[in-house]
């Protein structure tokens, strides 16, 4: 099978993560673009491990999967949080620092 | 050399006593007055009793050296605070302490009824310390301590009245113009080092003798300078006058006895420098020349009689400063008229101030006359005085203005017939104005105010003024007598008595030249003040009305120097908002408007930021990309 068709996948999930941070207000769909993002980068780890044929783009990509998993825990306390306070979960909402 | 270990008292104790006065404040003011005058005379005691000493050892260890301590010890330059007491220096302690003791005993009387007197005599004492460590440093440097010491006394005696705002001004002038002449000392000072390596009177001495001449000159024209600027010369002279706002006292001692000599000190002090600098030697004859006829006009047509004896002093000093710019010859004479001056016209200030004491201070000549009748004793000793001045034998000025104007007629050619025409006209003109004074205030009728009762003045005032009246007698006859004051300086001023040679008119010639002169003023005062109208006549000359306002001096100076000062000044004012803030200013408007473009991007939209990372990272890859490709 062709690598470049997994690099292509990766790109796509990241360039549609990117997109959703950016256009859409819903902190949860905000949160869960993030998470492709970093899914598509662990994608390129494993193809490119794949490729040069040992483990360290495997290892690179638990390390990842930790690391997700915290922001997971603090950006979910957050939102939460922020739901309950101002009762709504719109990333707009929550612009107060500004000038 | 004699070493002494007195000398520092001589400057210690006023110093102290007027540190004390001034630090005690009201607690002293019962006894400061007699306490400074104590202290003034322990002064002269000392110095009479190394007067007594010095006589007592033969020629060469005559001068007296103190070492206090090692002032200034920097790379090359060695400065120590050490005192020297020669036969120049002597002359002077004695004339500070002696007519500053006799001052200070005329102002306990003078000032009895000021609020201010123990400030008064603190201020007297310092300038007393100032003045004989002027007289006394044994270096330019330590004559500067003194140089700006004396400044600041006559600052702060003409200001002693400071609530009256022209007072305060007047001692403003004084200071300023004071200061151009000590910038010359300074750079004397300088110029010295930067060709001897050293500032002390016996450095310079034995380095002036293999120095170039124009350095030479250099060193004399500034000193010239600083003393022009001290002693009230040509073209610093127009303080003088003003000065006169201070007490009477201060008048007589400061700005009439001492330290406007300080000048005439200083040039003798260098004569090492001017006698190896012909073009110094004559820019000081052109100035006493130009000063002595300057006062002595200015003199005719003051009405206030402190001002008009103002006027007579910056004229007897143009004597002694032209005496000075004669070489070797003259210093001893300029230092004889400088002695018996300090007499007579401190007695005749005292005497000014004796009659504004009885006349509720008035100065107004034109509202004096006949006061001779009821005090006696001072239209005595002024009078006495006054026959001093006019050099008529054998008074005082007889024997020292005639040596002057002889030695200008001796100094050969066309320089010598100017400089005794200039003098012998001087004198006549001295003659006319100092007549004037004696008419106007002591005969013809009454014109006094209707509240004045003149009385003559109480003992303590009358009798310094005795004193200093047998001083006008005497001194001149007591100095000149076996030509003692010329033998004595000799040491100091390397006069070698080669010049009597050259004779250009005899002695007895020269001496009836100026009695007739004198005669001739005298007259033409008398006739002219036969009848004297109470206000001042309008319609005078054009010359009267030039020397009404001081031949113009201070219209001169304010069109020359002020307004073009007060020009750059504001021009400078303008420069510093304009342009120097203007350019600090834009360039915080820059920041500011940079600053509020960026502010926009802080929206505080997460979305946007994340935009703006994304943008961020796209942009550094590409340029990772293109660098490597």
């Amino acid at each position: 099978m062709d690598i470049s068709n997994y690099i292509y996948l990766s790109a796509l999930l990241f360039t549609i993560g990117a997109i959703g941070v950016v256009v859409r207000r819903n902190a949860i769909v905000v949160f869960m673009c993030v998470e492709l993002m970093l899914n598509a980068a662990n994608l390129a780890f494993v193809t490119f491990s794949r490729v040069h044929g040992n483990l360290s783009g495997q290892v690179a990509s638990f390390f990842t999967m930790v690391v997700a998993a915290c922001e997971v825990v603090v950006g979910l306390a957050i939102i939460v949080t922020i739901y309950r306070s101002r009762r709504s979960a719109s990333v707009d909402d929550a612009s107060l620092l500004k000038r | 050399m004699h070493t002494s270990t007195n000398l520092v008292y001589l400057i210690a104790l006023p110093l102290f006593s007027a540190a004390l006065l001034l630090i005690l404040g009201r607690i002293a003011d019962k006894w400061g007055h007699i306490f400074a005058t104590l202290i003034s005379a322990a002064v002269f005691l000392i110095a009479g009793i190394e007067f007594f000493a010095m006589q007592g050892r033969s020629g060469e260890s005559r001068a007296a050296t103190q070492k206090i301590f090692e002032w200034i010890s920097v790379g090359t330059l060695h400065v120590d605070a050490s005192l020297l007491l020669d036969q120049l220096s002597i002359c002077f302690v004695l004339l500070i302490s002696g007519v500053g003791t006799l001052i200070h005993i005329y102002s306990i009387a003078y000032m009895s009824h000021d609020h201010d007197r123990r400030r008064f005599f603190a201020y007297l004492n310092l300038f007393i310390a100032a003045m004989l460590l002027l007289v006394l440093g044994d270096s330019y440097l330590n004559l500067y301590v003194g140089w700006e010491g004396v400044g600041l006394a006559s600052y702060l005696l003409i200001g002693f009245w400071n609530q009256k705002p022209a007072y305060a001004t007047a001692a403003k002038k004084a200071f300023v113009a004071n200061r151009v002449g000590d910038v010359g000392l300074s750079l004397a000072i300088m110029i010295a080092f930067t060709q001897f390596g050293t500032v002390t009177f016996a450095g310079v001495k034995a380095g002036a003798s293999g120095a170039s001449t124009g350095a030479l000159t250099a060193i004399g024209a500034m000193l010239l300078l600083a003393a022009a600027g001290k002693s009230a010369q040509f073209p610093l002279q127009s303080w003088l006058g003003d000065a006169m706002a201070g007490p009477t006292p201060v008048s007589a001692l400061i700005h009439a006895a001492t330290m406007v000599t300080a000048g005439v000190y200083l040039i003798t002090r260098s004569n090492f420098i001017f006698d190896a600098s012909p073009t110094a030697q004559l820019m000081v004859v052109i100035v006493g020349a130009i000063t002595l006829l300057f006062g002595a006009l200015i003199g005719t047509a003051k009405d206030d009689i402190k001002k008009a004896l103002a006027a007579s002093t910056m004229s007897q000093i143009g004597y002694m400063i032209l005496a000075t710019g004669l070489g070797p010859v003259g210093y001893a004479f300029a230092i004889m008229h400088l002695l018996t001056h300090g007499f007579f016209k401190a007695g005749m200030f005292l005497g000014a101030g004796s009659v504004m004491h009885g006349m509720n201070d008035e100065v107004n000549m034109r509202r004096y006359g006949a006061i001779g009748k009821v005090m006696p004793i001072t239209a005595a000793t002024f009078g006495l005085g006054y026959l001093a001045i006019l050099g008529v034998p054998p008074f005082a000025g007889f024997y020292s203005k005639d040596k002057i104007i002889e030695t200008a007629f001796n100094a050969g050619g066309v320089k010598g017939i100017l400089l005794g025409g200039a003098t012998l006209l001087g004198a006549a003109i001295t003659a006319f104005y100092m007549t004037r004074v004696i008419v106007l205030t002591f005969t013809g009728t009454k014109r006094w105010d209707e509240k004045a009762h003149p009385h003559e003045s109480p003992f303590l005032m009358w009798a310094p003024m005795a004193v200093l009246a047998i001083g006008s007698v005497a001194s001149g006859f007591l100095l000149s007598s076996g030509s003692a004051l010329v033998n004595w300086l000799q040491p100091v001023v390397n006069e070698n008595h080669e010049h009597h040679a050259e004779e250009f008119l005899p002695p007895l010639v020269v001496s009836t030249m100026a009695l007739v002169v004198v005669a001739i003023g005298v007259a033409f005062a008398v006739l002219k003040y036969r009848t004297v109208p109470v206000d001042a006549p309008a319609n005078v000359s054009v010359f009267t009305k030039a020397a009404r306002k001081d031949l113009y001096q201070d219209s001169f100076n304010e069109a020359v120097f002020m307004r073009p000062g007060q020009k750059l000044t504001s021009g400078l004012v303008i420069t510093d908002n304009r342009v120097i803030d203007g350019l600090v200013r834009s360039i915080g408007w820059v920041i500011q408007t940079i600053a509020a473009a960026l502010r926009s991007i802080q929206n505080g939209y997460v979305r946007s930021y994340a935009l703006i990372m994304v943008l961020g990272v796209l942009a550094l890859v590409t340029a990772i990309w293109m660098v490597t490709l």
